[in-house]
């Protein structure tokens, strides 16, 4: 582990340079949304995206570029900063540092409370937009009580490998009774509801952009605010009691945000896992452990992460896509497991 | 394994310190679990949507007769996909029996552990690849992705620092599941097959044909004779390594006999049912608790309780919602998970 940020002697170097890397991160999601824009079945050239933007472009290129490709590209960078956000308190509260939404079970959670209410109502169409975040938020806290409460020891309090055990067996337990609902469903909604579940960013309209910005212009303000805190919790429980953190309350309302943030990423995107698992990874890496730098940088490397994997998916087997849940996954899963591999009990 | 009877008398009773066993139980359990076994498959043979009584079940089997429709139904339809539950469920418990045992490992499944998921990927590759490949060619590839899958975890976990604990075995497993799937799952929506492979993937016995048993019995069977033969060494295994090296058993040739079997156990069961967990998981544990740690009883017993279990558990997955079927997948995993989540409490404590 590189804490080089938070040894650093220098602490005003250490500064500039984690404010230099987030401004890079933040460069490569311009970059990144350029490509994006001209990533798709038809092609606008990078000189028509900007000309487009400023409302100089022809019918077609405004639809194609606000209707379509625009609101997509921003639900991207939303729920990927979302998913980092939350991973990133997650290990911060629990210092574990497989933490992740999707490992733990919660974004599951989300998609069952969202599921069941789309085999129970299921004309798509009129589900109101807003309405979709709340129903996942509450599966999500649901599903977070539950495997917090089982994975708790009264002696032993919370041990992290535990926890993600919990979490696994949770997330079983939550997909065999969606496998179910499943069966249910007519071929059509069965089609949408898998490609959802596989995590395809799928509601391409301002709609859930506007259902979605919310919580995530509330939620990842109040994190960084709580940067402190998490700072912390990372030199152990004790410590912060000692240094008058009130551990309990603290990790209780970081853990409500945290969740926050993962269910109303997840029902705009469907299962996007292992986003905050590396996010924050990749992020520690840069920027050293304090969350002042970490957070800003775990939304940015979030984000990206996702708008990569929307684009690639976009792009590899045209004309038809691959959800980037998917594309996620198959980066995320051996990441996890080199984490893994390195990590001791 | 030609040690001296002096030796022989000696791990006897190194096992009967260590590791209680009792025979009697087992005795009972293995007659008792085949009549109730046979009683099952009978109900569940009698149960569906055409109504059959248990005498025409009887005669079905014993006097056929082609000209009465019921009498099709039971030999085309019911009897092959209850039997092949059976089949499933002992080949599922007998491989996680032999992981639990090899590797001390409570927490050992083929499903956790990644052989499910990796023999369904290499399945889905060759539904979209080759959609006409006949089920003996099938099942091979079946075997090879159990043993895909099995490698990236083992492989994992022993590069890993702190060494093959069985928690760090499980979260290996259930990444190279989640990669795994997340392939097959691109593949399904790529080649529009999704529906077909989700149905197979959450546990259908209702496609089995003979066809499939016959290619799988041979299969099964031997690996069934196979883990018998070596159940005494699985015995020793489990006792610790160093103790089966002491005692002169060949340790390494004994791992790699019982994974060759444990893949095509689990390789097989995948390739009729699909992934479905837990069973491996269950009903070792339950064996044990009943009859012991000798694995000389526990794999037979297992054989017995496994096939049970998932004929109970098609029978109660066709019972729920008539005229739908609940895949049995998710009905085992609503036990399993309450289950696994005891045994992760306890600590995943090594056997």
């Amino acid at each position: 582990m590189k804490e080089t940020a938070f040894v650093s002697k220098d602490q005003n170097r250490a500064k500039t340079r984690n404010l230099v890397v987030i401004g890079i991160l933040g460069l490569l999601i311009v970059i990144a949304f350029m490509i994006s824009m001209n990533t798709g079945f038809i092609r606008l050239t990078p000189l028509e995206v900007i000309r487009t933007l400023f409302g100089y472009g022809t019918e077609k290129q405004q639809l194609i570029l606000f209707e379509f490709r625009l609101p997509r590209i921003v639900i991207s960078v939303l729920v990927g900063m979302g998913l980092a956000v939350s991973g990133c308190v997650l290990q911060g509260i629990s210092r574990n540092a497989l933490a992740d939404p999707g490992i733990l079970g919660i974004n599951a959670g989300a998609g069952l409370a969202v599921m069941l209410y789309i085999s129970f109502f299921p004309t798509t169409t009129t589900v109101p937009v807003f309405f979709l975040p709340v129903l996942a938020f509450s599966g999500a806290g649901i599903t977070a009580i539950i495997i917090y409460s089982l994975a708790y020891k009264r002696n032993e309090g919370i041990s992290p490998m535990r926890l993600i055990l919990t979490g696994v067996a949770i997330a079983a337990g939550i997909s065999s009774v969606m496998i179910v609902l499943t069966l249910r469903l007519s071929p059509e909604n069965y089609q949408f509801l898998a490609t959802w579940l596989a995590g395809s960013i799928w509601g391409s309209n301002w709609k859930f952009v506007l259902a979605l910005l919310p919580w995530i212009l509330v939620l990842i303000p109040f994190v960084f605010s709580k940067a402190r805190v998490l700072n912390v919790f990372n030199l152990g429980d004790l410590t912060a009691t000692g240094l008058g953190a009130s551990i309990e309350k603290e990790r209780r309302v970081l853990l409500a945000a945290a969740v926050g943030l993962a269910g109303a990423s997840v029902s705009i995107s469907g299962g996007i896992g292992f986003v905050g698992l590396i996010g924050p990874h990749l992020a520690r890496q840069l920027v050293g452990s304090r969350h002042q730098y970490l957070i800003p940088a775990a939304a940015l490397s979030g984000g990206l992460l996702v708008l990569i994997a929307d684009t690639m998916g976009r792009w590899i087997l045209q004309p038809s896509e691959i959800p980037a849940g998917i594309v996620v996954a198959v980066i995320g899963a051996p990441y996890f497991l080199y984490l893994l591999s390195r990590l001791k009990d | 394994m030609s040690t001296p009877a002096g030796v022989s008398a000696e791990i006897e009773e190194l096992i009967e310190k260590n590791k209680k066993s009792r025979p009697i139980v087992a005795i009972i359990i293995l007659f008792g679990g085949i009549f109730a076994l046979l009683v099952s498959i009978a109900l569940s043979i009698s149960f569906g949507a055409a109504d059959i009584n248990l005498e025409t079940v009887w005669t079905a089997v014993f006097h056929f007769n082609p000209d009465l429709t019921p009498h099709q139904i039971i030999r085309e339809i019911r009897m092959p996909r209850v039997l092949g539950a059976a089949m499933v469920g002992s080949c599922f418990a007998v491989a996680g029996a032999l992981m639990q045992g090899m590797t001390r490992n409570p927490l050992a499944d083929s499903g956790l552990l990644g052989l499910n998921a990796g023999a369904a990927f290499m399945l889905a590759l060759c539904f979209a690849f080759f959609p006409g490949l006949p089920f003996m060619y099938l099942i091979m590839y079946s075997f090879l992705g159990a043993g895909l899958g099995a490698g990236i975890v083992y492989g994992i976990g022993s590069m890993s620092r702190g060494g093959l604990t069985p928690m760090r075995l499980v979260l290996a497993g259930a990444a190279v599941s989640a990669l795994l799937g997340a392939l097959s799952e691109g593949i399904a929506l790529y080649f529009r097959i999704g529906q077909d492979l989700a149905f197979w993937y959450a546990g259908g016995v209702s496609g089995t044909k003979w066809i499939n048993l016959q290619v799988m019995s041979p299969w099964v069977i031997a690996a069934m004779i196979g883990a018998i033969i070596i159940s005494r060494s699985i015995t020793l295994l489990s006792l610790g390594d160093e103790v089966a090296i002491g005692l002169g058993q060949k340790t390494k040739t004994i791992k790699v006999f019982g994974m060759i079997l444990v893949l095509v156990l689990a390789g097989s069961a995948v390739s009729v049912v699909g992934a479905v967990g837990f069973v491996g998981l269950i009903v070792p544990h339950l064996t044990r608790l009943l009859v012991g740690h000798d694995y000389r009883w526990i794999i037979p017993c297992s054989i017995v309780i496994g096939g049970l279990l998932v004929v109970l558990a098609d029978l109660a997955a066709r019972m729920i919602n008539p005229p739908y079927e609940t895949p049995i997948g998710a009905l085992i995993a609503l036990i399993g998970v309450p289950f696994f989540l005891y045994l992760a409490r306890k600590g995943g404590r090594e056997l």
